[in-house]
This record gives C-alpha cells, structure tokens and sequence, in this order.
C-alpha cells in the first residue's frame, strides 16, 4: 500500500537529492526522477560490483560522505544486494536511506511475490530488464563464460527456470531474453512489472529527506505503485 | 621428457586448466613410471595450491579456479583408482551439501576441488539436502568433517537446523561441523554451535586440517 501522505512532493527550496544508485537501476532511477519532476543527481556505480559485493558498501561509503560533508542530502538507490547488512551499516552510520528488501528483484516484484517464486522454485535464475539487456558483459564475460564456456553447467546446472521480471515494453528485450534462456538450457518464464515498485521507494526516500529539514509542499496524489502485486 | 619437466608441465598446465593436456601428462607419466603419489604429490597438489594462493591474492577469480579444478579432477578420475591399490591414506573424509531450499553450489564446488587437491576424500551430496539426508549420509560414510552451504540469508538457519539433527541422531559428538557461505561469518558460525568456518574454499582446507589435528590430540 502507498502512503498517500508523502505522494507526489515538490521542493520549494531548490533542494537536490543525491541518489548514490546501482548502475543496473540508475537509468531508471533518472526517468522516475523525470517524470515526477523531483530535482535528483544521480552518482551511479557499475552494476559489475554486483560480482563484488563485498565492495559495495565501502564504495557508497565514500561518495556518501563526501556528499554529506559537502552538505548535500543523500539517499541510497541500493537494496541489501548481496552486502549481508553492511549497506546497512553505513546509510545507519551516516543517517541516510536506502531501498528496502534483499535485491532490486524486491523491488521490481515485491518481497512476497519473491517470496513465493522461491517457494515455488527454488532453482529459478531472475533476471531484469537491465541484465537482459546487459547479459553478455554483466553476466557472460563476468563469469568467465566467454573463455570457458563449458563452464555454464557449473554455474547454472542446478538451476530449473529462468524467471525474467519484465519492467518495460522493449521488444527487442524480448528476443534478447528468449537468447539468455536457451545460452543456460533452461525454460524461460516472464513476469510483467513494472517500475511502479522503484518509483515508490525512491518516493520513500525522496520524502524522508526532506521532511527531515527540506521544504516540502504537498500536491495532489499520483502515485499508482503497488497495484502489480 | 624427463620425469621433473613432465611433472613441471603437468603443473602448468593443471594451473592454466588445459584439461586435455592434464589427461595426457597424466596418463604419459604413468606409462612412463611415474607413480600416482608423484604426479599426486609433486605436480597436481602444489599447482593446485598456487591456484588457491593466486584466489586469495586475487589473481585468480572463480572461472580460473574452477577450470584449474576441472582440470584436476580428470587426473584424479585416473589416480583414484590406482592410489587406492597403493593403500596411499587420505587427510580425511569430508561430506559435504547445499543445504535445503538453497541451488547455489559454485562456493561448495570449489570447497570440493580445493580439499580433494589437498588429500581429502570428499563425499558431496549435491544442493537442496534435507538434514535426514545428511544424518543418514554420516552414519554411512563417518566422515570426520561435515560441511554445511548456504548462499541466502534465508537458507542459513538450516545450519541449526541440521545441527539439531545431528544431536538428536547422536552424532554431533562424533562429526566436525564446518559451516560456509557468502552470507556467513564467523559470528554466525559459533551462535548456531557449529565448530568451525572459513570465508573461501582454500580456508576451509586450512580450517579443517586444524579441526581434525585438534580432535586427533584431544583424543590422545
């Protein structure tokens, strides 16, 4: 459900936000932002640091406080993804926000549909419209596929499904998708949503901060996030 | 070829995963009377143990270790066999599985290669194991390690769980428990009651070496 107290804010001070965002969301992020005519800069950072999640926390760390020192407001455009709490630690550390749940999956579907896909499979391989887009470089080079490509059952041979949670309306994705699938021999599935989900945590964050001290007005609602799941 | 050069090349090439190469290096030395703890020993092990140095180093990610891996388990394929004849004892027995609910076995995998290369017999039950196969499995292989993964926050408390298992079969006293997974830490590890953990597949050989040499003094 949205809480229609913080839906559709405008800054009155010329305020900007700083999005610290994951490179697989920041193009999103930036249309969201657009859309709604909120003032954001976007800090993205490769979404290739999603093969070092270890990494992850110490490098929003850095921007983080220097946007703070800066005194710049500053919000966190990442799930857990994969940090195990220590993206946590830091937007606690500084007083900043983040987006909720484990993964963008979350986000893009909501925790209980993740919840149930798992559930239902718990081999199933998710994929988004950016790593579909991206599958070569984020996934098949990463891992090495394009030298040792052998080595796909290693890495996906206990996989059952790909499960693709489609955002937009590309077309070109869906050919795209259909190529990632048949690379990993496994059945592909698709799950339309959209980016209803992102536009309702960064609406969270967005507010936050400047309820905190902003000057925020109030207009009329507009937000229809949620309504997918 | 000279017995040091084809043991130097069957390390290269064990280091660089040219299985092809690594079948016929192997199969050569044999035909040439190298024995199997040789080619073991002075050429497969320490190769494979520069690939977990150049891991922790991070020269070697993970497609380079698994490719090494694969590489050295094609020569072990033709070694085991004629190891056992030579009665050549193992460091010890190590069972091993992805715990239930949890596919993800690429950490356990290169756990597997790492403790083979390093002597141990590894019992791998494969992703997705319930505790009562885990159970039933030690009391058939009485292994000296059991080592439980998980890759998800929401997979991990099956380590409990599974310890629960065990000491309601009566087994927790007679198994080393080692834990491991990108979630887990150390912390986590000793809150569930389990007897050690490492952070990478050369660390929990380095861990379960030390667990076993205890267990072995401690029942001096």
């Amino acid at each position: 459900m949205i809480d229609s107290s913080i839906n559709s804010l405008s800054v009155s001070d010329g305020r900007v936000l700083d999005i610290i965002a994951c490179g697989a969301i920041a193009s999103s992020v930036r249309e969201i932002a657009k859309r709604r005519g909120w003032s954001v800069e976007i800090h993205a950072l490769s979404a290739l640091l999603h093969d070092r999640p270890e990494k992850i926390a110490n490098e929003v760390e850095g921007i983080a406080s220097r946007l703070i020192s800066e005194g710049k407001w500053v919000a966190v455009a990442y799930a857990d993804c994969g940090t195990y709490g220590e993206i946590d630690r830091v937007c606690s550390d500084l007083g900043i926000g983040r987006l909720s749940g484990l993964h963008c999956y979350d986000v893009f579907a909501g925790k209980t549909m993740i919840e149930k896909i798992f559930d239902s499979e718990p081999g199933t391989y998710l994929l988004t419209d950016f790593l579909v887009r991206s599958f070569n470089k984020t996934v098949v080079k990463e891992l090495g596929l394009d030298r040792f490509p052998e080595l796909v059952w290693d890495y996906f041979g206990q996989y059952k499904r790909v499960l693709w949670l489609k955002q937009g309306s590309d077309p070109s994705l869906d050919a795209k998708a259909e190529e990632v699938a048949e690379l990993l021999g496994l059945p592909l599935e698709v799950f339309e949503t959209t980016d209803s989900g992102l536009e309702y945590e960064l609406e969270k964050l967005y507010c936050n901060n400047y309820a905190d001290g902003g000057t925020v007005k109030d207009t009329e609602m507009s937000l229809t996030a949620g309504s997918t799941w | 070829m000279t017995q040091d050069e084809l043991l130097k090349e069957l390390y290269d090439a064990t280091l660089v995963g040219n299985q092809p190469r690594v079948i016929e290096l192997t199969n050569e030395g044999l035909n040439t009377g190298v024995t199997p703890e040789t080619l073991l020993f002075d050429a497969l092990i320490p190769s494979l143990e520069e690939v977990g140095a150049r891991f922790e180093r991070g020269d070697f990610f993970v497609p380079e270790m698994l490719i090494a891996g694969k590489a050295m388990s094609k020569a072990l394929e033709i070694l085991r066999p004629l190891l056992a004849e030579t009665g050549v004892e193992t460091i010890g027995k190590f069972l091993i599985g992805t715990v239930k609910g949890d596919v993800h076995d690429i950490g356990k995998n290169l756990v597997d290669i790492m403790l083979e290369g390093a002597g141990f017999e590894v019992i791998d039950l494969g992703v997705q194991v319930p505790p009562e196969k885990f159970v039933e499995a030690i009391r058939e292989h009485e292994p000296d390690v059991v080592g439980f993964s998980a890759f998800l926050t929401t997979t991990m408390p099956m380590f409990k769980v599974n310890i629960n298992a065990l000491e309601k079969a009566g087994l927790r006293e007679k198994v080393i428990v080692m834990v491991g997974g990108a979630p887990v830490t150390q912390e986590y590890a000793d809150s569930i009651g389990a007897d050690g953990y490492a952070a990478d597949a050369s660390g929990a050989v380095k861990r379960a070496k030390e667990l076993i040499h205890q267990r072995a003094l401690a029942r001096r």
